[in-house]
């Protein structure tokens, strides 16, 4: 459902002479009202908790545990790489390349996520072949093209680190140093890897100069026209929903997971749009190099037609103005504060 | 995917007497009611009441399935002959889900 504050601007639009267009961009007619703006609030509302599964409640030891496994080179098979090698903090939590580099520097087949976020996942990986952060952290750490360590030699490698023994009792008391205790530790960690405050929510709690006219018509134009907000939905502007948006390529994304689902050929998980500006290039494969790409893509209804494109994929016939007021949009939900600390490691 | 009019004769041919239907709406992107109980033998009927298309499958033990595609508007039934409890999604959109116990 479409919101007040949208259909005013919409309105505005419809009653604007066609002249007036033409010779330059309207702007809203003013700040959403007191409803408008809670009803904003309330369909934009972050949750006060992450959730997580019963057999991993949040500690601060977990936590703690998890961020020095997260940032440890000693868990690739190389020595050389951590988690947070590609999912650096400082890039928010992804590489800012096309695709992820793995052991000896292969070149991977799909762009690496950023983990911003995650612990509200509803399913993790570009395919959604994980579906909990505990079921996810161990793929990447064992994946010959990736991190390159057989769990069989994890283990014992950690447990020669004495300094982890202690981490490890804190954390999961009597359970020792394990595949499952370093997995539920990564995934305690990455609960709390959460998109700091953006622009776009100052906005949202009434700070009315906080984003640009720009910004506000490239909202509407997001919730509206350009039909954004269909998929990119909510605070963390993704509902985890797969689809073929026209993207060139061969990956089958999700169609290999789940066989036999026309749709989801070619489809791939909706990624977040928190600290977007910060995380070129993007779509699953990096193919496209920048915000205004992405929307010159959406705008042609994809770049490549298969019997799989999604439904919601249609051409949008955006203006040159509007194209630029999405982007100037999307620039709002960068994060504006420190991301992490990163860990004193244990030897 | 099944229209209404084909699924209702299959209904009509095949339930056994004794065994009831159950409405399963998908609307808003979620299933509704969220959590069901039936007994063995009873169908479930998965109606999408949203303006997108859904999936339904499930790989729980012993009730796997996969109705594959439900354009807007579309009913497909789905029998559940095994006891046991079944959790149900959307392969499209993952924060759809279902709980489905089957009593024997």
């Amino acid at each position: 459902m479409r919101s007040r504050f949208f259909w005013t601007i919409a309105a505005g639009l419809a009653l604007t002479p066609a002249g007036v267009l033409a010779a330059g961009p309207w702007l809203p007619a003013g700040p959403p009202s007191q409803s408008e703006r809670a009803e904003l609030r309330a369909r934009y509302a972050r949750p006060e908790q992450v959730p997580h599964p019963d057999d991993n409640t949040p500690s601060a030891a977990r936590e703690n545990l998890g961020r020095t496994l997260f940032f440890d080179p000693r868990l690739s098979g190389s020595g050389i790489m951590s988690c947070g090698t590609c999912h650096n903090p400082g890039l928010s939590w992804s590489d800012g390349l096309d695709r992820g580099v793995g052991h000896g520097s292969k070149r991977l087949a799909r762009r690496t996520p950023t983990i911003l976020n995650a612990g509200f996942a509803e399913a993790l990986f570009w395919d959604g072949r994980a579906s909990s952060l505990e079921e996810q952290a161990l793929g990447p750490i064992s994946s010959p093209d990736e991190m390159n360590m057989p769990l069989e030699q994890l283990i014992p490698k950690l447990k020669a680190v004495p300094g982890y023994a202690p981490l490890f009792e804190a954390a999961y008391p009597g359970e020792g140093i394990s595949a499952p205790t370093v997995a539920k530790a990564l995934a305690s960690f990455q609960r709390t890897v959460v998109s700091a405050r953006a622009p776009f929510d100052r906005w949202l709690a009434g700070e009315e100069r906080a984003i640009s006219d720009s910004a506000k018509r490239g909202f509407a134009l997001f919730e509206g026209k350009a039909r954004c907000a269909t998929c990119h939905a909510g605070w963390r502007f993704t509902d985890d929903s797969f689809h073929d948006i026209g993207v060139p390529g061969e990956d089958r994304g999700r169609g290999a997971v789940l066989e036999g689902i026309a749709v989801l050929e070619f489809a791939f998980k909706t990624p977040t749009l928190r600290d977007v500006e910060r995380r070129a290039p993007y779509m699953h494969d990096g193919s496209e190099k920048t915000l205004a790409e992405v929307i010159e893509l959406y705008d042609l209804g994809g770049r490549v037609r298969r019997p799989s494109l999604s439904a919601e994929i249609v051409p949008l016939e955006l203006t040159p103005k509007e194209k630029e007021d999405l982007v100037a949009f999307m620039n709002t939900l960068t994060g504006e504060e420190p991301l992490a600390s990163i860990p004193r490691l244990p030897r | 995917m099944i229209r209404p009019a084909r699924m209702l004769a299959l209904l009509l041919a095949a339930a056994p007497a004794s065994a009831e239907d159950h409405v399963v709406s998908q609307k808003g992107q979620s299933f509704q009611p969220a959590a069901l109980t039936i007994r063995k033998g009873d169908q479930v009927l998965f109606r999408n009441d949203d303006e997108l298309t859904h999936n339904v499958y499930s790989r729980s033990a012993g009730a796997e399935f996969n109705v594959r595609l439900q354009e807007p508007g579309t009913t497909s039934p789905v029998r559940f002959d095994q006891p046991g409890s079944i959790e149900v999604r959307c392969a499209i959109h993952p924060k759809m889900k279902l709980r489905i116990e089957v009593q024997d």
